[in-house]
């Protein structure tokens, strides 16, 4: 232990605690933890009725289904082809594997202004794909299925990022104990591997979920924000904000932020059930 | 033992596919359509006084949130890797928290805050200074939405050096600063470097929370991002594909960074994403 105890008084051998403590405090307290009550202390002011009027209204709850089921949706497709990739670039070589493997992170690094403007544009009537789509009759701008392409993008890099070091720390000998015992591949792959992959799994949809719940700058483009049919919860929020109605636009956020925090607690639970896996596999 | 040849090519090419379709047709369409009138006029849009004073406040924010918000980081991963106190992961969750929260309530919280019907919004107008719909308030929106990211590549990072170089040095006689500078610095050179690149790619990059407090008032609180939406939006989507190439370029860059960084200290992979682990106990 790097401290010693003489009496009540604990003495740290390292210098800093209370200066790196205060200011991280203090700047923690400043810039996050203030304006974040700012938005309950104001919706506080509301009555409960006003509030439900607000929270549950035809919009809002139009908002919700969308945004949940949108961005669900596009966290499973991320899941399914997310964990194709990291098995791809994990196991395989091919040509321009280094090259794939650093795109993976392209929507995390692009400016979701540019995502939006982009995505908006390709999946248009008159658009590089959107044209190829409009035989079929399929329409994807302006559409809640833009709002799910838009989601999808987003989203694509957590997964993968979740589960690679998971697949990379996988000890072969498992695969090798479970083949001369008999299994056929897809054996090996369904009851040894991708049970240990779950934690991972699941830590990734739920990280792609939640962001995808709050994107703004993406979707707001693709989806022309028609309410009652494209318009999920941020950009609803978004229009309260330009009607200068601060306190529809407010309880709106604590609703949002109320799930926001439910799965931040998600995502912590997920990681220390995923740590006490991996112990646990140390044979 | 490995899966047949064909299912091999057959993943690589799924894996490839949803790739070309969500990664890299948008990353070209990008600059086709920057590039659909022609060199003239891509240069001359990026010419324009209005681009150029958007360069400039987007250089603003982020060259004061980022290093802010560095100072930060380095403190707080001080204070968490470096000492025993209670609290730390309810710690570690206050300072994921921007992270997890959609951009628009980033930029609502300021609003209620410094708004002309917030907290100092009287105050504030008494004495003429414009918060809300005026640079200041760009900035803080956009030190709120950076805030995490130089501290969560940083706390694993130092949690995982431990303490003993540290004491090491102490009992050797250095002091303090020297400690620091001399040896903890040189461990978290990587890291460091890691998470400004992320953490400048956001700055640079943000638009939901900058598009809540920002006046949209050209040629003085527009931002890159803003500006891309008012050309798209005023029907020269041209011009917006040509300012939106700038910052696609800036996502390139930071993704080249980011896989040398990657390269050069292999523990920072994927960290990116996953959010702060909870502490462990006493290293």
């Amino acid at each position: 232990m790097p401290t010693r105890q003489t009496g009540a008084k604990k003495i740290r051998v390292l210098p800093g605690f209370r200066l790196t403590l205060g200011f991280t405090l203090f700047y923690l307290g400043l810039i996050v933890l203030i304006p974040l009550m700012a938005v309950f202390i104001k919706t506080s002011t509301l009555s409960w009725a006003q509030f439900s009027q607000t929270v549950f209204s035809p919009q809002a709850l139009a908002a919700y289904r969308l945004s949940f089921g949108a961005s669900f949706f596009a966290a499973l497709i991320n899941a399914v082809f997310g964990l194709i990739v990291a098995w791809v670039l994990v196991r395989y070589s091919f040509f321009g594997k280094k090259f794939v493997d650093a795109l993976v992170d392209l929507p995390f690094a692009l400016p979701t202004a540019v995502a939006g403007i982009t995505l908006a544009t390709l999946y248009a009537p008159n658009g590089w794909i959107g044209n190829l789509l409009v035989p079929f009759g399929i329409k994807v701008s302006y559409t809640q299925l833009g709002v799910f392409v838009a989601l999808t993008f987003i989203g694509l890099p957590f997964i993968v990022r979740t589960v690679q070091p998971v697949l990379e720390d996988f000890d072969p000998e498992l695969e090798d104990a479970a083949a001369s015992l008999g299994a056929s591949r897809w054996q090996i792959f369904w009851r040894v591997i991708f049970p240990t992959l779950t934690p991972a799994l699941l830590t990734g949809f739920a990280l792609a979920f939640a962001r995808a719940l709050g994107e703004y700058g993406s979707v707001v483009f693709i989806s022309s924000n028609i309410p009652m049919k494209t318009q999920i919860v941020p950009l609803l929020i978004m229009s309260e904000l330009d009607g200068f109605q601060y306190a529809k636009a407010t309880a709106l956020a604590v609703v949002m932020l109320v799930v926001s925090f439910l799965l931040l607690l998600a995502v912590n639970v997920l990681q220390w059930w995923s740590n006490r896996y991996n112990t646990n596999n140390l044979a | 033992m490995a899966e047949p040849a064909f299912v091999r090519r057959l993943l690589i090419g799924i894996a490839l596919a949803f790739m070309a379709l969500f990664l890299v047709i948008p990353l070209v369409s990008v600059f086709a359509e920057a590039l659909k009138l022609g060199f003239g006029y891509y240069f001359q849009t990026l010419r324009d006084p209005l681009t150029l004073s958007a360069v400039k406040l987007t250089l603003l924010a982020a060259g004061i949130s980022v290093p802010l918000n560095c100072v930060f980081g380095v403190t707080a991963a001080w204070a968490i890797a470096k000492f025993d106190f209670r609290g730390k992961n309810i710690l570690l969750t206050l300072i994921d928290l921007p992270f997890s929260i959609s951009p628009v309530i980033s930029g609502l919280i300021y609003v209620l805050i410094f708004g002309a019907q917030g907290w100092f919004g009287p105050w504030l107008q008494d004495h003429n200074i414009k918060i809300i719909f005026a640079v200041p308030g760009i900035i803080l929106a956009t030190i709120f939405v950076t805030f995490p990211f130089v501290a969560r590549e940083l706390i694993p990072l130092m949690q995982a050096q431990g303490r003993n170089e540290e004491e090491a040095a102490r009992v050797l006689g250095a002091s303090g600063w020297q400690t620091f500078w001399r040896v903890t610095i040189p461990n978290i050179k990587w890291g460091l470097l890691y998470g400004v690149i992320l953490c400048n790619a956001r700055a640079m990059g943000e638009f939901g929370a900058v598009s809540v407090v920002s006046g949209h008032i050209q040629g003085q609180t527009n931002t890159i991002p803003l500006h891309v939406q008012i050309l798209y939006e005023s029907n020269n989507s041209t011009g917006a594909f040509a300012v939106a190439s700038l910052l696609t370029f800036l996502a390139l860059v930071t993704l080249v960074l980011k896989t040398w960084v990657e390269h050069k200290n292999t523990a920072l992979r994927g960290t990116a994403f996953t959010p702060v682990p909870i502490a462990n106990k006493a290293t």
